[in-house]
């Protein structure tokens, strides 16, 4: 991590005395970027990272300056993740198809931190329109993992995930739809947090999966995403489906104690062919959380292995629909053909890359006439049942889950080219997003030097007593997360 | 092709119309955005991320279009349900931004509705009825013929809400689907929810009919008919559609199931080019909005506070104004017309003059300049007014005429008018008796036949002594003092 | 329910995807392979249960019929492809007449 403290709270808190301007804060993540050779033939972590844009937005922090009450993020960099739409760099979802398209209008998520001072800083890689687990399905190279880079970062919110584990800035946004920041976050060995679906807002969020998609949150501390978390989550009328619950506060949960509360343990995320020694982690951590006066329970979500087979059905319909938008008429790429439908098929065919082109097929399919009962009535049949397990248990006294967020460590780049075994990988985490619950990963510990993430599910809008784990858990961890 | 052919074919043959009727709700804004949804705006100039389709751009729900399409449904007759569900309908074509519109699929707003467009000779009613109502986004505007090569895109109406009306098939003939538009679009207006305007494109229709020998209780295979822009090209489609039906099954084909175009120049319909069998929409439920929940206190609100249909407007014009038939029609056929004659009848307290004044010169009035009743200059308790001032003789008939006239150019109220312009009725024998002396004066032949007892000449000579006084003499009194002057 | 070549130009065509003759190739056995997967589902009994008809209890919030619009930082003429006279320009289509066929 860079000399300069980098906590969201220190960076705040110094920036507000004007210990440390906004700019010199910009100019050294720039300068730790470029010392970890974040760019395009290093670690590739950004799509777009332009100093100008950068110091633009540090300089408006300034106007900060007469508040009484520092703003939440006064001062923070904030990586972003390049499907978020922004002003100023261009919003390109890892895709060939968005090239160089700078949105003119800007996400809610976005003009949140700025408004609670934070500077939004470059646009991270990602796998293609958020479809993948390892950011090597971006249009602009893979991105590597900070602490292993001839490993994958995880994804689809890699670059986001490398930005934070790499030191160069305390918190990042990302997205999920299946895991796309719990897994990147655990392989990174960093805080990332999935809020509850309808917590924070999509409106500007280029859609994936619209009934699974939520802007997720990096943090180097759990403190730091929860901050993050609190600025910008809350009802948004611009996003229909945003809910209308108050917004509690999730950094003051550190203070809170997880004493007489119950953790539950699920049998289906702990299965015989689990690593040993991810398993190992995970029962530490559970340990720690014992000796903090929790009650430990097994549990069962019955339906956990069906969640793949419905994600890939779900998933795929709702992104083929997302997707048709992409036709060369308004924005982006367009490819000249003989005729409209040309334009369109060659826009479609050279803009989309292979993974996307897939899933889209398999969307179209799914919905298409004569199956649409079959398969994406019964998988949304099947995601109900999923839910009821996540909401029975919750009402059988359990407060939280705690599970391990993926399988396995960060694996080599290049060494799983099998989509279907790619998509495994979301085992643990695409529950989560089909339940709609919030969910969470933080260090637990490194096997082979790789960072291994445990993860907390909590019921709908439980973030507070989510965090007030995640806070527990990491203090008690200290420095044995990240060994 | 003439009327008789298709009375003809119809004597072996059945016509079954069913028809869909898009319709714009007048709202200010869209249906998922707050872009204005005004006429005549330059190309993509009321636009934003959300009907631009813009990455990221995510609907947000119109208040005042769940409102319009709940008073649509409900004055059709429908059933409003508590809970119904957006969907998508997934196509390509580059007036639709989105790739696909929000329209709603399996559980629309509003279901099994009625409307009656007529009666048998019994006095039976003829209904039809209304399958469907829901909610859905209109699409933008293409334009071919602007520049060679291109087809030219302006999205100001993408997203404009609208209401789709589906109809049982009931309709038998081109003649009943025309009473049912009309009636339809009467309804629609009443309630205050949409323009209805076929030229204006705020009342499209899409037309499915089929033929079947007379008997036969099966279906026939229908096709559907588009691109009419008028009812009469409504019903004209529709027999030239069902006379090229009849004429393929009585050769002993078979109709293929397609989209027909008509050609209103032509007066023919002719196959669309499109390929059929690649419209597979994949309907599925639109995960950026929840289901409708509408709460059945509000439905009964909403129900209870609809403005007064036609048909009971027309039945309460018959009773409480005594009215015929036929005025009865004139005067509701347009609400804002039938509010205007209701003003004037109860400020006057005179039914039928009002009647006849606004069915005579209003109507006229209008008719010549264009205009309609909404912007019209002489305000309802003015002609009340003047039908008062003509009632209790303070002027004649005829300077009425022109006070009315005086009032549309001007908007003046009629007394002020009446005594500017010197109109008030000359009621003083001594003022008539010396119009007459002037009249007989210039006339002698006259005075002389109507003496020797030409009575019919009396029109002559007392329309002579209007003319001097200006339309200010009392004809009725004038006519007491000639024949008393010539002692008959 | 196996997928085949016909059903993936079917496919392909209705989400305007132009494949090649190998890439479509190789989608029948991407497909497969991955439908397969799904088949775990037909066995699950959901006899009685909803399909997930979109997150939210509160049902659907509705705004006022009012503006201002969500503004556009940057006019048309800066992102789309092809615009002249405020128009957005596209090929001619083949075929006018009717939505839909494109």
């Amino acid at each position: 991590m860079s000399s300069v403290s980098s906590t969201v709270a220190d960076l705040r808190g110094n920036t507000h005395r004007g210990t440390v301007g906004a700019l010199d804060t910009v100019d050294s993540a720039l300068d730790r970027a470029k010392a970890v050779d974040a760019g395009r033939d290093g670690l590739n972590i950004f799509v777009a990272l332009d100093q100008g844009h950068v110091r633009t937005d540090a300089d408006a922090c300034d106007a900060f300056r007469s508040h009484a009450e520092p703003a939440p993020l006064l001062g923070v960099p904030v990586a972003i993740k390049d499907n978020l739409a922004t002003l100023r760099d261009p919003t390109t979802c890892g895709s060939r198809i968005l090239a160089g398209y700078v949105s003119p209008y800007e996400a809610t998520v976005i003009r949140r931190l700025r408004e609670a001072g934070a500077v939004p800083f470059g646009k991270t890689n990602m796998d293609e329109f958020a479809m993948g687990s390892s950011t090597e399905h971006s249009a602009y190279g893979p991105t590597r993992n900070p602490v292993a880079p001839d490993r994958v970062p995880g994804g689809s919110s890699g670059g986001s995930a490398a930005a934070v584990a790499a030191g160069i800035v305390p918190v990042a946004l990302g997205s999920e739809t299946g895991g796309s920041v719990r897994q990147p976050a655990a392989f990174c060995g960093i805080v990332g947090v999935k809020p509850t679906y309808g917590r924070v807002s999509r409106f500007g969020l280029v859609a994936f999966a619209s009934s699974l998609d939520q802007v997720g949150v990096f943090g180097a501390s759990v403190d730091d995403a929860a901050r993050t978390m609190e600025v910008i989550s809350g009802r948004d009328p611009l996003d229909s489906t945003t809910a209308d619950v108050p917004v509690a506060a999730y950094s003051g949960a550190g203070g809170r104690s997880i004493r007489g509360l119950v953790v539950g343990r699920p049998t289906e995320y702990f299965p015989d062919s689990l690593d040993p020694r991810i398993r190992a982690r995970c029962d530490a951590a559970l340990e720690k959380l014992r000796e903090q006066g929790a009650e430990i329970r097994d549990v069962s979500l019955p339906h956990t292995e069906l969640a793949i087979p419905v994600y890939y059905i779900v998933a795929p319909a709702e992104a083929s629909s997302n997707l048709a938008r992409f036709d060369g008429v308004r924005y982006g790429l367009r490819v000249q053909g003989q005729d409209l439908r040309g334009m369109y098929e060659a826009t479609r065919s050279r803009g989309f890359g292979d993974e996307v082109i897939r899933r889209i097929m398999i969307g179209t399919y799914v919905l298409s006439a004569g199956y649409y009962d079959a398969y994406y009535r019964k998988a949304q049949q099947v995601r109900n049942l999923i839910a009821a397990d996540f909401a029975s248990v919750f009402a059988g006294g359990v407060d939280v889950l705690f599970t391990p967020t993926t399988p396995t460590p960060a694996f080599a780049i290049g060494a799983i080219s099998d989509p279907y075994e790619m998509y495994l990988s979301d085992i643990f985490t695409v529950t989560a997003n089909l339940a709609g619950v919030p969910a969470m990963s933080q260090p637990i510990g490194r096997v082979d030097g790789l960072p291994v993430g445990g993860q907390f599910i909590a019921p709908h809008f439980g973030e507070a007593t989510m965090f007030a784990f995640a806070y527990a858990l990491e203090r008690a961890l200290g420095q044995e997360a990240h060994t | 092709m003439s009327a008789s052919d298709v009375e003809t074919l119809m004597r072996d043959w059945e016509m079954v119309v069913g028809l869909e009727v898009h319709v714009q709700l007048k709202t200010r804004t869209k249906a998922f955005c707050s872009c204005s949804t005004e006429y005549g705006a330059a190309p993509n100039t009321n636009v934003c991320p959300v009907c631009l389709a813009l990455p990221g751009a995510l609907p947000a729900l119109n208040a005042r279009a769940v409102e319009l399409a709940t008073r649509a449904a409900l004055a059709l007759g429908c059933e409003v349900h508590p809970q119904s569900v957006f969907a998508r309908k997934n196509y390509f074509y580059p007036d639709l931004p989105k790739g696909y519109q929000i329209s709603q699929f399996d559980q629309p707003l509003a279901t099994g509705g009625q409307v009656e467009i007529g009666r048998n000779a019994d006095g039976s009613p003829i209904n039809v009825g209304v399958t469907r109502v829901h909610m859905e986004e209109d699409a933008g505007k293409s334009v071919h013929d602007r520049f060679p090569g291109a087809t030219a895109i302006d999205l100001n109406r993408a997203g404009v809400p609208l209401i789709e009306i589906v109809s049982e098939p009931d309709m038998r003939s081109a003649r009943e689907a025309g009473a049912y538009l009309r009636v339809l679009k009467q309804i629609l207006e009443y309630m205050a929810v949409s323009d209805v305007s076929m030229e204006e494109g705020s009342l499209r229709v899409d037309a499915n009919v089929s033929a079947r020998r007379r008997g036969e209780t099966k279906l026939g295979t229908k096709t559907e008919v588009k691109n009419m822009n008028s009812f009469s090209g409504v019903e004209r489609a529709l027999e030239m559609e069902f006379v090229r039906q009849v004429d393929v099954l009585e050769a002993g084909g078979h109709i293929d199931q397609q989209t027909m175009l008509w050609d209103g120049a032509a007066g023919q319909v002719r196959p669309s080019r499109s390929k059929e069998g690649s419209h597979d929409y994949r309907y599925f439920p639109e995960p950026d909005l929840p289901p409708l929940l509408l709460e059945k206190a509000w439905i009964e609100r909403m129900r209870h506070d609809l403005p007064e249909l036609p048909a009971t407007r027309r039945g309460r014009f018959a009773e409480e104004y005594s009215l015929g038939d036929y005025d009865v029609d004139v005067l509701t056929a347009d609400p804002q017309l039938a509010d205007y004659y209701e003003s004037v009848a109860r400020a006057s307290g005179d039914p039928k003059s009002s009647a006849n004044w606004v069915m005579g010169e209003v109507l006229a009035q209008l008719r010549a300049t264009g205009g309609d009743i909404g912007t019209f200059r002489v305000r309802p308790h003015d002609l009340a007014e003047l039908l008062r001032l003509v009632r209790d003789g303070v002027v004649s008939h005829t300077a009425a005429k022109q006070i009315f006239a005086r009032m549309v150019a001007s908007g003046d109220p009629p007394a002020q008018i009446a005594e500017r312009e010197g109109l008030v009725k000359v009621n003083d024998d001594a003022q008539l008796q010396g119009w007459l002396d002037d009249v007989i004066t210039e006339m002698p032949t006259e005075a002389e036949r109507f003496r020797a007892g030409e009575r019919k000449l009396q029109g002559v000579l007392v329309g002579a002594v209007m003319k001097k006084s200006k339309g200010r003499a009392d004809p009725r009194r004038l006519a007491q003092l000639l024949a008393e002057r010539f002692g008959t | 329910m196996a997928v085949t070549i016909d059903d993936v130009r079917h496919v392909a065509a209705l989400a305007r995807l132009g494949l090649t003759d190998e890439r479509a190739a190789a989608l029948v056995q991407e497909m497969n392979t991955i439908l397969g997967h799904m088949d775990a589902l037909s066995a699950v009994d959901t006899a009685g249960v909803d399909a997930v008809a979109g997150v939210g209890a509160g049902g659907l919030p509705v705004r006022a019929d009012s503006g201002p619009p969500i503004p556009l930082a940057r006019s048309l003429d800066a992102f789309a492809p092809s615009v002249r006279d405020g128009f957005i320009l596209v090929p001619r289509l083949s075929t006018h007449d009717t939505a839909e066929e494109s």
